[in-house]
């Protein structure tokens, strides 16, 4: 038994949950646990409450939406990688699921839980922003939407006050055909993420018409490549287009810790860059 | 006053109630209140995977969820693989190809293969090795353990 003693509530509504929330002080919110139990176990976090999301009705679904998909907060990664309209529409999603965790940590991990801790090298949320997803944030004030660029506010920050909760996240799929690609360095197999850039082009004979670039990893948060997507637009979907594509994304300052230099991970952020438009590229053209 | 919670659930095929403090992880849990020592716990923090067990049939770590959120679920740990005198594919497939060594990751690695290779019935060395790759071992150096998941799938896929 090693986390420190906290009061553990079971809500089994949002409205319940929101009740809560306005009501308790010094709250951690349990979702699918995978970084929070870690933290409570060796008390590096030591609530006096702890709430679980996994009793509350609602949040545990997807539905299809008029423009794509809305998918509950408590949706498990596990889930989410075999959710057949997220394959068929959305499958850059199940590939960056690949690199999240192991599987043994995807069948509880969530979406919203990855979404609201927002470690810098998550992949889920470099997802969201390439599709300029939209979040639901419950609180005692009701709900509102979050633009995803809104999401970040600084490192492990989300747009989130105190007494509110993530519930759910929309995506508009992409409706022209398009390839994609999610692509990740990383020490070993499930460790974070030292960068990892995922890549949305769509390709009509050989010119680039719409681009979406997002990077993780490389940043104390996730972020839109707005300067990369610019330069792809309009030019042909060809080597030197993502070559120079790559040199900007290596411009960006890369951040340093104790294992990486920032250098390597802007060296990273170009090489990365490079091969997710490369291979988006190849299957915009092939057609799948 | 320590916060408690009534639960009930299934662990091997019993069923078990009682009270727990709500803190207890699902491996504390396990290895303490039913006695179940077969459920190792290396880092505590999700890294190693020796702690690996079914819920409901899904791998997880046990040391990643509370006992109270086991609530109403069935549990199969390490000790509920084998039937009777019959071990499971996995399990045989680690004696026959020298999978184990100090044995202290090995529940992990067993329970992660029977729950890889339930969903996926062919799996080449690559598969097997990334199935493994949240658990570790520092006796093997993996080769028996892959041989053994690669040999398992084989006779789980044949029905024997």
């Amino acid at each position: 038994m090693k986390p420190a003693p906290f009061t553990y509530h079971d809500p089994s509504t949002v409205d319940d949950l929101v009740g809560l929330m306005g009501s308790l002080e010094d709250v951690k919110l349990l979702a699918g646990g995978q970084s929070l139990m870690p933290m409570l176990n060796l008390r590096l976090a030591q609530p006096d409450h702890l709430v679980d999301l996994n009793t509350v009705a609602g949040l545990s679904a997807t539905s299809p939406t008029a423009e794509g998909i809305h998918i509950g907060a408590m949706v498990r990664q596990a889930d989410l990688m075999k959710n057949v309209d997220i394959q068929t529409n959305m499958p850059i999603m199940a590939e960056a699921l690949h690199w999240v965790g192991h599987f043994q940590t995807r069948t509880r991990g969530t979406i919203g839980g990855s979404m609201s801790h927002l470690d810098p090298a998550a992949e889920l949320p470099a997802v969201a922003l390439l599709y300029d997803a939209e979040l639901t944030v419950n609180g005692p004030e009701g709900s509102r939407a979050v633009p995803m660029r809104e999401w970040p506010i600084a490192y492990m920050m989300p747009n989130l006050a105190e007494e509110e909760v993530l519930t759910g996240i929309d995506f508009r799929y992409w409706n022209e055909p398009h390839g994609y690609a999610f692509e990740e360095f990383a020490r070993r197999y499930g460790d974070f993420a030292i960068v990892a850039v995922g890549a949305l082009l769509a390709v009509d004979d050989g010119v680039i018409r719409r681009a979406a670039v997002s990077i993780a990893g490389n940043q104390p948060t996730p972020q839109r490549l707005d300067d990369v997507e610019a330069a792809l637009v309009g030019q042909p979907a060809s080597a030197d287009t993502f070559r120079n594509a790559a040199e900007l994304a290596s411009q960006i300052d890369g951040m340093s810790d104790a294992y990486t230099d920032g250098r390597y991970r802007q060296r990273l952020a170009g090489v990365m860059t490079k091969r997710a438009l490369t291979r988006a590229a190849a299957r915009a053209e092939g057609g799948s | 006053m320590a916060d408690t919670r009534q639960i009930s659930l299934t662990v091997n095929g019993e069923s078990y109630e009682g009270e727990v403090e709500t803190r207890m992880h699902l491996a504390d849990f396990l290895r303490q209140s039913t006695r179940l020592t077969g459920t190792h716990l290396g880092c505590e923090h999700g890294v190693c995977g020796a702690c690996t067990v079914l819920v409901d049939g899904e791998a997880v770590r046990s040391c990643l969820m509370l006992a109270v959120q086991a609530n109403n679920t069935s549990v199969t740990t390490i000790e509920g693989l084998a039937e009777g005198d019959e071990l499971h594919p996995v399990q045989r497939a680690f004696q026959d190809q020298h999978g184990l060594q100090c044995g202290f990751c090995t529940p992990g690695m067993v329970i992660s293969l029977a729950a890889y290779i339930d969903e996926n019935p062919t799996p080449d060395e690559t598969d097997i090795r990334e199935a493994i790759s949240g658990n570790i071992c520092r006796c093997t150096g993996y080769q028996g353990i892959v041989a053994a998941g690669m040999q398992a799938a084989v006779e789980i896929r044949s029905g024997s």
